[in-house]
């Protein structure tokens, strides 16, 4: 392998491939990804960039490499999602309210990927406590998704001070760079910091938390590829906890391969996570045979969802296509309570974020604004900490779980969701693998559905069944929409069968074939 | 079911966050947008079923009952906003 011009632009298999055969150093890549980073501040893809330890961890990543004891993902530079508590480095949730918390721990998933040799960026601007679909709630400002057409401008900044006209003369410019954007789009959510720094060739990979979809949705919206896999695969111990029942972790990455190789240095059982699964973690780069001949790919009628554009549906079509071409048998099935799959999810999602979000109370850590009394200081300092759609969602819980109406949100929420999960295993007779598009439309831009919490939730339709059953999925990119804008297909598998849904997708990737960058890259 | 500004009002109290008096009429037309979304959940036949309360169907696990961590009080005390002596500081509760 000759040095190639830009280390930005490797994938994590190719890179890994370059250490190894030593083309270049940990040092020398994570160098390249600081300076991306540096080059696209105007994304807002970070809440803290740690370049300091990211270099020391490389400097030790080359150590190892020297003495041929590197590990699986050795000098990768990768983000964490700023949800992943990370020991020693600010940890936000995006939210005011966990002002200059630094966690004296590390959380499982992060710890794994340090064990297998990977460096850390920072930390991912994302939704408010994961809660959004466009990255737009988050307390540092929303993250601009690199396919908005803008470009860097140089600006004088001038002097600081007002100085005589003797300074004046002698002044120097001071050129400050800027970003102009003509239209601010959004690269999707909760992990939008996740997918616009993949995508933007800002680092290899990153972590990212689907609550809802806030893996898939901001992979099909910039064209990476993201991963939600079964509950109970990543441990969730030192996630900064949304909604119990529905939270996992997963990796954003630019190709299939390069999630299989990431997933299995996050997945593993952990007892510290008592709904962590003990299963062994398969070498999921083993499962990319490109051998789908026979297999059933289910296409549920109930996706096809009233107002669907076209191009959404032209897409899919696309999808069944490749996959019959490729040997695949697609066979029509039925989930038939897809459609109460949302609101299920808004009564069982706020609900548990109204009970997690509980411990935020400005006595142990975080912010804290005084009152009069302890309940005063309470109110406060919730008050002020906590963004409007957080909000919104804790009083929607602390309402579906107040007395008298338990019965009649909550467990009825509960049971529907028993039903969405048997219309799954129910169709697990008749298809392998299910195959529906990621999200509704392609990516809109930063302020659109702002006052209607409805509209934006319906960018979740297609990805929260798989929450809500357990299921893994994956979304693939699969071209562009008439906009320009990319589009992502979704997998749907059998829990704990993320193998197929790599199976299936490196076929999808294959047939795609190269995507296009976004207009904004390193 | 409808809310009105002296249900949000109360639970916002319940919730422990405060809400301004001017912020209560817009957020109660937004909670009742969302109850009268929800609402279709009705339709669903679910007599006879079971609440889903496990995703993955397994039975909890349990582990010796025994200490595994701790004895590292200043690390546990590390981030709080007042305190002393390793004691988290609060306003004062008893008269």
């Amino acid at each position: 392998m000759t040095k190639p011009t830009r280390l930005t632009h490797l994938s994590m298999a190719e890179a890994l491939e370059g250490l190894k055969a030593k083309d270049f150093t940990a040092v020398e890549l994570t160098r390249a990804h600081i300076d991306a980073i540096a080059d696209l501040r105007g994304l807002n893809a970070f809440i803290t960039e740690t370049p300091d330890l990211a270099l020391e961890q490389a400097a030790a990543s080359d150590a190892r490499y020297a003495k041929g004891e590197a590990g699986p993902l050795d000098g990768l530079p990768l983000g964490i999602k700023d949800l992943f508590c990370t020991r020693g480095v600010l940890t936000t949730a995006a939210s005011h309210i966990l002002d200059g918390f630094v966690p004296p721990y590390e959380s499982t998933v992060t710890s794994n990927l340090f064990r297998d040799g990977a460096v850390m960026l920072g930390k991912l601007n994302l939704d408010e406590f994961a809660m959004g679909s466009a990255n737009i709630t988050s307390y540092y400002g929303p993250v601009v998704s690199p396919w908005s057409p803008g470009r860097k401008i140089q600006r004088d900044a001038g002097t600081t001070a007002a100085g005589s006209e003797l300074l004046e003369g002698l002044r120097q410019p001071r050129p400050v760079t800027e970003w102009e954007w003509d239209r601010r789009l959004v690269p999707g959510g909760s992990s939008g910091g996740s997918a616009a720094s993949v995508a933007a060739r800002m680092v290899m990979g990153a972590t990212g938390t689907d609550t809802g979809g806030s893996i898939r949705q901001p992979a099909s919206f910039v064209g990476i590829v993201g991963i939600k896999p079964t509950y109970g695969r990543c441990s969730r111990w030192g996630i900064v906890a949304f909604a119990s029942s529905l939270d996992q972790a997963g990796p954003m990455t630019r190709t299939v391969k390069d999630a299989a190789i990431m997933l299995r240095s996050m997945a593993g059982f952990d007892p510290k996570d008592s709904t962590s699964v003990d299963l062994p973690v398969p070498d999921y780069t083993k499962a990319l045979t490109g051998d789908i001949r026979g297999l059933r790919v289910g296409i549920p009628k109930e996706y096809r969802v009233d107002g669907m554009p076209a191009e959404i549906e032209r897409l899919w079509q696309q999808g069944m296509d490749w996959l019959k071409a490729a040997g695949a048998v697609p066979v029509e099935i039925s989930l038939p309570h897809t459609k109460y799959a949302l609101p299920a999810y808004y009564i069982v999602a706020p609900a548990e974020a109204s009970s997690n979000l509980a411990r935020y109370d400005g006595v142990r850590f975080g912010l804290r604004v005084e009152g009069k009394d302890l309940k005063e200081m309470y109110e406060n300092t919730r008050g002020e900490g906590f963004g409007a759609e957080v909000r919104r969602r804790i009083l929607i819980g602390t309402y579906v779980l107040s007395a008298g109406y338990y019965d009649a949100y909550y467990l009825k929420a509960q049971k529907v969701r028993a039903r969405i999960a048997q219309d799954f295993t129910s169709a697990w007779d008749k298809c392998d693998v299910i195959l529906t598009p990621t999200a509704p439309s392609t990516a809109f831009a930063i302020g659109d559905k702002q006052d209607d919490p409805i509209a934006m939730y319906l960018n979740d339709v297609f990805t929260v069944p798989a929450n809500l059953a357990g299921l893994p999925g994956i979304s693939v990119p699969a071209g562009l929409g008439s906009d320009g804008l990319p589009l992502g297909l979704q997998l749907l598998g059998k829990p704990f069968d993320e193998e197929t849904l790599f199976r299936v997708a490196g076929v999808i990737e294959q047939a795609a074939g190269p995507q296009p960058l976004p207009p904004v890259h390193s | 079911m409808s809310l009105d500004k002296a249900t949000v009002a109360k639970v916002a109290h319940l919730a422990r966050i405060r809400v301004p008096e001017g912020e209560l009429d817009h957020l109660a037309g937004q909670l009742n947008g969302l109850l009268g979304w929800v609402e279709q959940l009705r339709e669903v036949d679910t007599d006879g079923v079971e609440p889903m309360t496990s995703v993955v169907a397994q039975t909890l696990r349990r582990r010796a009952d025994a200490v595994a961590d701790g004895g590292y009080p200043d690390r546990v005390v590390a981030n709080a906003p007042d305190g002393a002596e390793h004691f988290f500081a609060v306003p004062k509760v008893v008269e």
